[in-house]
């Protein structure tokens, strides 16, 4: 059983007064995250990240498809006993304290006093807040909602956990410790389904991924697959290179640059269409030295702009045919 | 955990809301001072100093009531989405059923407290009074100055600030809180001459205007119904029937306002 799917799930929205026209803000997507898993859901803003998220959580309706989380439907009171989410930029009641929020949530799940009362101290350490934790919300920073709203997703030790954006407002020393928190989640089986335009979160933290723009889903996939097949070229580091031969392998196009390192040490980005062997054959049967040879790989930031312009601009021809 | 389980811990959020927010600490301060006023006004005004007291203290019961379930129910449920805090809470096992109702529970009960303390603060000013009073003047009253049938008033006041919340409440899931203020201020002082349209057919010759009138009185909540404050000021004799029978007028227009509420947010996207 998926911990989550979704089925060409759809949202249009509604704009202007008098005269109404239609928004997308979702365009059927359709996917699925294993148990177990750390799911990134990336884009840029405004690419329909929180749109799913609030769908999931049910606090939108679709326009049309469906979605359920650990095999039932989305928004039924059994599965919000068995899930956490942090809104975007979460806000709490101004009038209580951050275990007096904790504790109140915690007793909308049934926990006794007691076991209120403990989950929320737990909790509360386990996000880095201390003494504060018994000054009103409406005195918190940014960071600290941050941190309590991360701490009330997980006040049931929730299946399957939803971060909108689980970094914003965080400073290096918190992104690290949430990091490690997800990690920690991850580690004893819950199910971590984040959205984030910090690629770099994804890449440290994710199994899977999936990349929305404008309200579409352009990839999904194991981040090891997704990136493996992008090599577009090698990197060979070479040292006593004779200058030569680097000269007339620039000219015939096997070396298509050539960076210094140091006294006849050189960086050579190689094409990926010509095989690496025969140059490196070359080099070496004229006294150069092999240093490394390393693949070069887009990074998921390179495929991120690269699926996400090509997404806008066919969904700009499409506006534009319309 | 039981719907009523869910339903008061949202409530009980409301309540201490309710009483951390310095407002409700003023309104209630205002209304224990307008009644030591009414006693000053009453020293000035010899003889009737008791009735005027009598007077004024439901008049004000009724007063501050209205403008914490007008100012309050209003903002129950927009502050809610405005602020955001509302998508954690929904994502916690609640139904909007549940949200809605306990909001409504939340602020009865504020309502219910403030008006306990509003009449114990009242009954205190007229005890005190009653013992200044000379035997023999106190011999002609109709009625003791603490008489207890005072509370039947104060019962039926309690019943329409009930139904005011719920009109409040039923405006704040789809409106803003000035749209909502204007709506539920409309209705309530249309509700106060709501019996004028039972007789309209008498003011105006149209048939289709008789009708329409008509029609408006019995979808209009009548909050003439709930004030029986002259009857009981002067200790004349309110049937039991009557009070249940607006009790239960009360409760069930409550009913509908609540199931309307309920149905118009449950459909409600949260943007």
């Amino acid at each position: 059983m998926d911990a989550i799917r979704t089925e060409a799930l759809t949202k249009h929205y509604s704009i202007g007064f008098w005269r109404p026209r239609p928004y997308l803000a979702l365009e059927g997507l359709t996917l699925s995250v294993g148990q177990g898993e750390v799911f990134g859901f990336l884009g840029p803003n405004g690419a329909g990240k929180t749109t799913t998220l609030k769908l999931l959580m049910q606090l939108i309706y679709p326009t049309s498809g469906s979605a359920r989380i650990l095999g039932a439907p989305v928004g039924s009171v059994e599965v919000k006993r068995r899930i956490g989410y942090l809104p975007e930029n979460p806000y709490f009641y101004d009038h209580l304290t951050a275990e007096e929020l904790l504790e109140y949530f915690a007793s909308l799940f049934g926990y006794g006093a007691a076991e209120r009362r403990q989950r929320a101290s737990r909790l509360l350490d386990e996000v880095g807040i201390g003494g504060e934790r018994r000054l009103q919300l409406r005195k918190f920073s940014k960071g600290m909602l941050q941190r309590v709203g991360i701490a009330q997703a997980l006040i049931n030790d929730p299946e399957v956990v939803f971060f909108d954006e689980p970094m914003s407002g965080l400073d290096p020393l918190g992104r690290r410790e949430i990091r490690q928190l997800i990690l920690r989640l991850r580690d004893r089986g819950c199910t971590v389904f984040f959205s984030s335009h910090v690629l770099s979160d994804a890449e440290a933290l994710c199994s899977r991924v999936a990349i929305v723009a404008k309200g579409r889903l352009v990839a999904a996939g194991p981040l090891s697959e997704i990136l493996a097949f992008q090599v577009h070229g090698w990197e060979l580091v070479m040292s006593q290179v004779p200058a030569a031969v680097l000269e007339c392998a620039l000219k015939d196009g096997r070396v298509l640059k050539a960076l210094p390192l140091g006294p006849d040490r050189y960086a050579l980005d190689l094409p990926l269409g010509t095989p690496p062997e025969r140059l490196l054959a070359d080099l070496t049967s004229a006294g150069a030295q092999l240093v490394s040879l390393t693949p070069l790989r887009e990074t998921l930031e390179d495929f991120f702009v690269r699926q996400v312009a090509s997404a806008q601009s066919a969904r700009g021809l499409e506006e534009g045919l319309e | 955990m039981s719907s009523v389980r869910t339903i008061g811990t949202v409530a009980a959020n409301v309540f201490r809301e309710s009483v951390r927010d310095k407002v409700l600490y003023n309104l209630v301060a205002f209304a224990v001072l307008l009644m030591a006023a009414s006693y000053l006004i009453g020293q000035l005004t010899a003889g009737q100093d008791i009735k005027i007291i009598k007077d004024l203290g439901l008049a004000a019961i009724a007063t501050f009531g209205l403008m914490i379930a007008v100012f309050i129910g209003i903002g129950l449920v927009w502050k809610e989405v405005e602020r955001r805090s509302i998508y954690s809470l929904l994502s916690k096992p609640l139904s909007r059923a549940e949200f809605i109702l306990g909001k409504y529970c939340g602020l009865g009960l504020t309502l219910t407290v403030n008006v306990a303390v509003m009449v114990v603060a009242w009954y205190g000013v007229l005890a005190y009074m009653g013992t200044t009073v000379p035997p023999d003047v106190r011999a002609a009253w109709a009625a003791p100055a603490t008489d207890l049938g005072m509370l039947r008033a104060v019962g039926l006041i309690l019943v329409e600030l009930m139904l005011v919340t719920a009109i409040a409440l039923f405006f704040s899931t789809f409106s803003s809180p000035f749209l909502s203020a204007g709506f539920t201020l409309g209705l309530w002082v249309v509700g106060h001459f709501n019996a004028d349209l039972k007789n309209f057919e008498g003011v105006v010759d149209s048939r289709a205007a008789a009708w329409f009138a008509h029609g408006l009185y019995y979808v209009l909540p009548n909050f003439s119904a709930f004030d029986i404050k002259q009857q009981v000021v002067y200790a004349q004799a309110v049937p039991a029937t009557y009070i249940a029978t607006t009790a239960l007028y009360g409760g069930v227009y409550i009913a509908l306002l609540l199931t309307a509420s309920v149905a118009v947010f449950s459909r409600r996207d949260f943007k």
